[in-house]
């Protein structure tokens, strides 16, 4: 049985501008101990969609339309709040994206790393001192004994989110939900923390989720990607083959932005159009207008579907074969 | 620490960690003078006043009308009033009084508000609109109509007055807190500390309150004189304080009665709550400066 399983999730927001369906029919499993990439452009759902794993999602305007998460027999789109709160920060954790804005600058380091052993475990406010040290010193924050006595604002961004990982990890959960935690973060400091997000995933054998925009994040780090788009996935496959043999013309088009695959010298490759509007229904793929292989079968509906073991494909054409990409 | 993780490796050894925001604010705050002058001001009297019993030279409501208004002298300092009571000490208890009242009520005020302002702020939705239509109701009620009912109801008493302010002043430190707490729970640390699995109510009373008492304490600063002057207002109206119990209140209206032929009886009452406004006052602009988080670091 897997970890997580989700089925058919459907996520809008109600605003003034109409109902924008955010997350719409997205079905994926998650084993124990993987490693999952969520990749896609901004507004594609990626965020959104592991928001509402963990019921962050305002409401209103958000609202899960529907769909279940199952996750050890729970289902955490159905569960009570006290249901909830035992499962996040324990069994389920999150680091977000800007580690600058994810601390309370008014409180120490100590009280805010050891608030979830506080709420989760019973244990001594000295204990769990003792382990926020020691979780401090795992995620390579120097002099930690001392530096835990800091506040937020004594702290460097790569520093911030090495404490955000410590916080997250505190609890050894089983699962551990990134969100492009790496993207506030100058290069040199990504390398570290997705090093030591590796380093501590084979630590605890936890599961994770790491949603991001980069392509080559994935592709150093997870053993499966789903590629979203408009809501959607497209494209779900082992990363290696993906890369290999890519069957979604929008991740080849991801693909081709990147940079550092790109001959020098060359004009960067950037997709054409814009997203589509969200709160519009889509009749068949959304990536219709933006594609330089769509024809007039595109429009009808399409639904992600095997065309090897374990890799999907929501192109219409390439599962019919009509094109190799 | 394994050698594939290089810890970043930091000079700071001499320089003191666990420095909060609150203490860079104190120690902005130590560097206004104005302020920190306000500040020594108001202790002092504050302390002054609660010692009057070992301070004050003469009994606060002894009379003698041998020595009926007499201008200030050695003996007497402030002078005496009409019934001779020495001026001084009915100045050092009337501080007393006024200065509590300013302080209690302004405590009662500032628990019910911030209190009331965050749950409210915080929850939002159907409670929110409820709790603060019950404020709004609140406001339009007029005050003198309202202390009166409650000294017909209750009879006089100092402690009902302390109530009766406190119960009018948390409106405006509710909606305050409100405001600011509604701004503040979309914060990212808000949303990461509900995905660590922390109830509301401890997000509200760990993350939320810590983050606005800066707000709620130069707020506090404005509040305390204009308790004072309801206090005194009060007084004047002869709600407040009785006799032989006098407040700054009272003390001016006495005061003002015969300003003509004794102006003493009114100079020094209102010289001494008029600084104490003023320190107030100084104090709550030295706060709003050092508490700036625009002017703090990061």
């Amino acid at each position: 049985m897997p970890l997580l399983e989700v089925t058919n999730l459907r996520t809008s927001f109600h605003t003034r501008h109409g109902i924008v369906r955010a997350v719409n029919d997205v079905s994926f499993a998650l084993e124990k101990g993987d490693t999952l990439g969520i990749v896609g452009e901004s507004g594609s759902g990626k965020s959104v969609t592991c928001y509402s794993l963990m019921r962050l999602i305002p409401q209103p305007p958000g609202k899960i339309e529907g769909g279940s998460a199952m996750f050890d027999g729970i289902d955490l789109l159905k569960a009570s709040p006290q249901q909830l709160n035992k499962i996040r920060g324990k069994r389920i954790s999150m680091i977000f994206q800007d580690p600058m804005t994810s601390l309370n600058p008014y409180l120490r380091i100590s009280d805010q790393l050891i608030e979830p052993l506080l709420i989760h475990e019973k244990i001594s406010r000295a204990a769990a001192l003792a382990r926020g040290i020691a979780a401090l010193e795992d995620v390579g924050v120097p002099d930690a004994a001392r530096r835990i006595r800091s506040y937020p604002h004594e702290f460097s961004g790569g520093m911030r989110q090495r404490v955000m990982i410590a916080m997250a990890l505190i609890t050894k959960p089983e699962l551990l939900i990134a969100d492009e935690p790496t993207t506030a973060l100058d290069v040199t400091v990504q390398a570290q923390i997705l090093d030591l997000v590796k380093k501590m995933q084979q630590e605890l054998g936890m599961a994770v989720i790491w949603i991001t925009h980069d392509l080559g994040v994935v592709a150093g780090f997870c053993r499966r990607v789903q590629v979203m788009y408009a809501g959607r996935i497209v494209e779900r496959a082992a990363t290696d083959e993906l890369f290999a043999r890519t069957a979604h013309p929008y991740t080849r088009a991801l693909q081709k932005s990147i940079p550092a695959l790109q001959p020098k010298g060359a004009a960067l490759y950037t997709i054409p159009g814009m997203p589509p509007d969200l709160s519009r229904p889509i009749e068949g793929c959304p990536f219709v207008p933006r594609c330089e292989f769509a024809q007039e079968q595109c429009t009808q509906p399409v639904a992600l579907k095997d065309i090897a073991p374990g890799h999907a494909t929501a192109c219409l054409r390439v599962q019919k074969g009509e094109i190799a990409l | 620490m394994s050698a594939e993780f290089p810890t970043v490796t930091q000079h700071t050894s001499e320089v003191e960690v666990g420095q909060s925001l609150w203490q860079d604010a104190w120690h902005r705050l130590r560097q206004n003078k104005m302020a920190v002058a306000g500040a020594i001001f108001v202790l002092l009297l504050a302390l002054a006043s609660f010692l009057a019993p070992l301070i004050a030279p003469h009994s606060y409501e002894q009379t003698n009308l041998a020595i009926g208004a007499t201008p200030p002298s050695l003996a007497h300092w402030f002078g005496t009033d009409v019934l001779g009571r020495d001026l001084f000490s009915r100045t050092l208890y009337g501080g007393r009084i006024s200065l509590s009242v300013g302080l209690v009520a302004t405590a009662v005020s500032v628990i019910i508000g911030v209190l009331y302002g965050s749950i409210s702020g915080y929850v939002g939705g159907r409670l929110d609109v409820v709790m603060m239509r019950i404020v709004d109701i609140l406001y339009s009620l007029p005050f003198v109509i309202f202390v009166i009912l409650l000294m017909v109801i209750f009879g006089r008493n100092i402690y009902l007055l302390f109530g009766a302010i406190g119960a009018v002043e948390w409106l405006d430190m509710a909606r305050i807190v409100r405001g600011q707490v509604m701004s503040l729970k979309k914060q990212e640390y808000v949303e990461a500390a509900v995905a660590l699995g922390l109830r509301k109510r401890r997000i509200i009373l760990r993350h939320m309150i810590p983050n606005v008492l800066g707000i709620v304490i130069i707020y506090s600063t404005l509040i305390v004189p204009s308790v004072m002057l309801l206090e005194a207002f009060l007084s004047f109206l002869g709600f407040g304080v009785q006799p032989p119990m006098s407040s700054w209140g009272t003390l001016i209206n006495d005061g003002a009665k015969s300003m003509e032929s004794y102006p003493w009886l009114l100079i020094f009452p209102s010289l001494f709550f008029a600084l104490t406004l003023f320190s107030l006052n100084f104090l709550g602009d030295g706060l709003r400066y050092a508490l700036d988080v625009r002017t703090s670091k990061d």
